[in-house]
């Protein structure tokens, strides 16, 4: 049956303003919700990034050194027997620096495929656009870190003790995609890597992990490690546990440590779960998905009462032509469809206005603050939830509209 | 006439409820979003120290390499080499001067038996108390000869004082910072000048808490205390004395000067001591990057609002633009169903201008009610914003100004709001709504 477009158009336009006044409205609030939707996917995605590690296993545990005249490296071994003979602890090794994936403690070095490459780097001051080379951040830690961290080696080996003890970088190991990177088909096994300690080889890869800040390089998994351990009075200690264990073995660790050797601190924000970590590392994109997903859900709200509430006011307006029209023959189903249509067109009207403004938003937050291009796929699927917001608005008004009796319309007054 | 509109307006808000309460829900939601994203870009956008802005002045130098580039790092120029710094301060003349930079040190408790606490203040020189202006509750700050001979002297903040000592009336004790003990000078009242304009910005260190300890820079470099804050080194440096290297900037410099006069002298004096440098091969850069910052424009220069407070901001008032929309469409809707009423009114002599001022006096109830829904939602908006860790988090507050602010913006944004609804019912005609009637 053909739509009764023609006394919904009329109608309309005896409320132009308002009508418009709407459409401006569902125009605006599509163009917000369309660029939040995009915004909070991303930062969903971005807090989902996986760090290559056994997350839910992990606990770290820092302990600060007071006495400057110690001996780290005893005090390490001292420390490691310790931890890792606790009950529950499965491994536990140091890793120099504090340097974890999202600890945001980060050592980065540029290395290079070969020695000319390096030179060129070298004499640029930057590793950058220099083909063949890479910035890429740098683990390293005691024996055992591989297995305490869960980190997979996908070829080649582990460092060897003699390695870990050199007094400069003697091998290093290599990410999936640091390797893919600089030697793109290729095992990076026994592959020379050029760095500012000179040439040193690579001697395993590993599965990938993430950096420990996000965003500052090409990629966040241009990882390597470093044989060389770096004792120092200040250490902290990586524990892997069964997951329910992580908070037992955490306190237990922290007690471990403060009997064994000199006087140290372990302050409280000093053990946290890798879970904590995380956390902590995404803060502020939790707050910003919460804010997003507030404000659109309010926005929505917002604009579903002003359609409800202003066809609430029509259908009073019209309770006598809704009348006549039923006194000639209209049945409710028509009634319904006529406030149903009405609504579909205002709303069609402010979401084809909408998506043009969703679009220009976006092209200004690209300018301002670098956000990536929409995907035009979020067009229609805001569309639809306008749509969809708009029809269950308009239903509890309309519905009241068809129950308006025939006799309305040929009573006087 | 007002009170008999506001009569009006009340009675015709009674009629339709929950139109009303939407309204006033939309407009409060609206308001308090903005209102608290417009806070917390007022605490951020402050001026930290009121009384001596227009005399503080931070002056940079840029020692880089020619061909290097910046990154998104921050630029290193905006700090001071070791030896630019200590040149800047003896050749110059401002009324005052310092140089400083930020660093932790273990603070040890009195009993040898206790565990030591980290805490964060600043290494500077003398002039740092008179050129800020900073209270002390007892003693005094330290001298010229202190800094020539690197004198193991300290002043206390107030809270570390009362955390040590119980009381603040410790001047002449002695107090052990990381390995060394250190004679208390003087106790500083609390000074917490919010951004803190005078630390090496950006990194979180913009806002927070306020210095624990002032001393010497030169003890503290004799020392070997460790530095907080950016070091950009950007040549290889002797491991040694990475800290008095000339490529490698991480110190801060502000000078007080009080007159024109002053300043165009500093100016000349910081553009000659870098072209010096220029000819001497030293600076490859032009001397004409050589800057002297007033402090509000050294502020806007670090931009200290992180993008995501801007995107926060901007999403607020797109909110509440989507509200006065809102609104504008019901009272519209609402007003021109009315236009039996003002028929009749404007057929019984009631002029244009009355019917104007009646429904805007409608218009101005909702604001108001959705000006104070708003405010206290805004409370709670900042109560939120402060459990967030971000150092400017602890600060958003909202103060009498913005208070005002808010109620003013919520019963302007209605009026505009009400104005074109109740402008268009009040040109109906007479005549015709009668008629209908």
């Amino acid at each position: 049956m053909a739509l009764p477009l023609k006394p919904i158009l009329s109608a309309l336009r005896h409320h132009r303003l308002t009508a418009a006044l709407l459409t401006l409205q569902v125009a605006l609030t599509c163009a917000i919700v369309i660029n939040a939707g995009f915004l909070l996917v991303e930062r969903i995605q971005r807090i989902d990034t996986a760090s290559g590690l056994v997350e839910d296993e992990l606990s770290v545990v820092s302990a600060r050194g007071l006495d400057e005249s110690a001996n780290a490296a005893a005090q390490q071994r001292t420390d490691l027997a310790a931890l890792r003979a606790l009950d529950g602890v499965k491994a536990a090794a140091a890793i120099n620096g504090g340097s974890l994936p999202l600890s945001s403690n980060i050592d980065m070095s540029g290395a290079c495929a070969s020695q000319a490459d390096f030179d060129r780097a070298k004499a640029a001051r930057d590793t950058r656009g220099i083909a063949g080379c890479i910035s890429m951040s740098l683990y390293s830690g005691s024996d055992g870190m591989l297995e305490a961290l869960g980190l997979r080696l996908l070829a080649g080996r582990d460092f060897t003790a003699a390695e870990r003890e050199a007094d400069k970088i003697t091998a290093v190991i290599v990410s999936r995609t640091l390797a893919q990177r600089l030697w793109p088909g290729e095992s990076p096994v026994g592959k020379q890597l050029y760095g500012f300690e000179g040439p040193v080889p690579v001697v395993g890869m590993i599965a990938d992990i993430l950096s420990p800040v996000l965003g500052i390089g090409v990629d966040d998994h241009m990882v390597m490690l470093t044989a060389r351990n770096r004792a120092e009075i200040s250490s902290t200690y990586v524990l892997r546990s069964a997951p329910q264990d992580r908070q037992r073995v955490m306190h237990a660790a922290a007690a471990a440590l403060d009997k064994a050797g000199p006087v140290r601190l372990i302050p409280e924000d000093g053990q946290r779960t890798y879970s904590q970590i995380r956390r902590n590392y995404f803060q502020r994109d939790t707050t910003m998905l919460g804010l997003l997903l507030a404000s659109s859900l309010a926005l929505l709200f917002v604009t579903a009462l002003g359609i409800g509430g202003l066809a609430n006011f029509w259908v009073g307006q019209r309770t006598r032509q809704i009348g006549i029209r039923r006194a000639v023959g209209a049945t409710r189903r028509d009634i319904l469809r006529h406030f149903q249509t009405e609504n579909f067109l205002i709303v069609g009207a402010g979401v084809v206005l909408g998506m043009l403004l969703a679009y220009g938003l976006n092209q200004l937050l690209m300018r301002q603050y670098e956000l990536d291009r929409l995907p035009l796929f979020y067009l229609p699927i805001g569309a639809a939830v306008l749509w969809a917001l708009g029809q269950l608005a308009v239903l509890g008004p309309a519905l009241r509209a068809t129950r308006v009796p025939p006799a309305i319309g040929t009573r006087g007054g | 006439m007002i009170a008999y509109y506001l009569r009006l307006a009340l009675r015709s808000l009674r009629r339709t409820p929950v139109m009303t309460a939407l309204m006033v829900c939309a407009i409060g939601l609206g308001i308090g979003a903005s209102m608290t994203m417009l806070t917390v870009l007022h605490v951020m956008t402050q001026d930290p120290i009121p009384s001596k802005s227009g005399v503080l002045f931070y002056p940079t130098l840029d020692p880089l390499p020619s061909d290097y580039q910046t990154s998104t790092w921050g630029n290193p120029a905006d700090n001071l080499t070791w030896p630019d710094a200590m040149a800047l301060l003896r050749q110059g003349k401002p009324a005052r001067q310092a140089v400083m930079a930020g660093g932790g040190l273990l603070v040890w408790p009195l009993d040898a038996a206790g565990r030591p606490t980290e805490h964060g203040g600043r290494y500077t020189t003398w002039q740092f108390f008179d050129l800020f202006g900073v209270p002390l509750e007892h003693g005094g700050g330290w001298t010229a000869a202190d800094d020539a001979q690197q004198a193991r002297v300290v002043v206390l903040g107030r809270d570390l004082a009362m955390k040590l000592f119980g009381s603040t009336d410790v001047v002449g004790r002695s107090v052990r910072l990381k390995d060394t003990a250190f004679r208390i000078v003087g106790v500083a009242a609390p000074w917490s000048p919010q951004p803190r304009f005078y630390v090496d910005l950006g990194g979180g260190r913009s806002f927070g808490e306020a210095d624990d300890f002032f001393l010497p820079l030169s003890t503290a470099m004799g020392l070997q205390f460790d530095i907080s804050g950016n070091r950009s080194s950007w040549a290889e440096t002797d491991m040694q004395d990475k800290l008095r290297s000339p490529s490698m900037t991480w110190l801060q410099m502000w000078v007080e000067l009080d007159t024109p006069q002053q300043v165009a002298d500093y100016r000349r004096f910081l553009h000659d001591y870098a072209a010096q440098e220029h000819a001497s091969g030293r600076f490859q850069r032009d001397p004409d990057t050589a800057r002297l910052y007033p402090l509000m424009d050294w502020l806007g220069h670090k931009k200290l609002v992180p993008s995501e407070v801007q995107l926060q901001l901007w999403l607020a008032i797109g909110f509440l633009v989507v509200c006065l929309v809102n609104i504008v469409a019901l009272l519209l809707a609402k007003f021109l169903r009315r236009g039996g009423e003002v028929g009749v009114r404007r057929a019984l002599g009631a002029r244009a201008s009355d019917i104007l001022l009646q429904l805007g006096c409608e218009a101005a109830l909702i604001g108001v009610a959705g000006g104070v829904l708003g405010t206290v939602l805004a409370q709670l908006g900042l109560w939120s914003v402060r459990r967030r860790p971000d150092g400017y988090a602890r600060i958003a507050q909202m103060d009498a100004s913005m208070l005002m602010a808010s109620v003013a913006l919520a019963i302007l944004a209605t009026l505009l709001a009400g104005l074109i609804p109740a402008w268009r019912a009040s040109r109906i005609s007479p005549a015709l709504q009668i008629k209908a009637v």
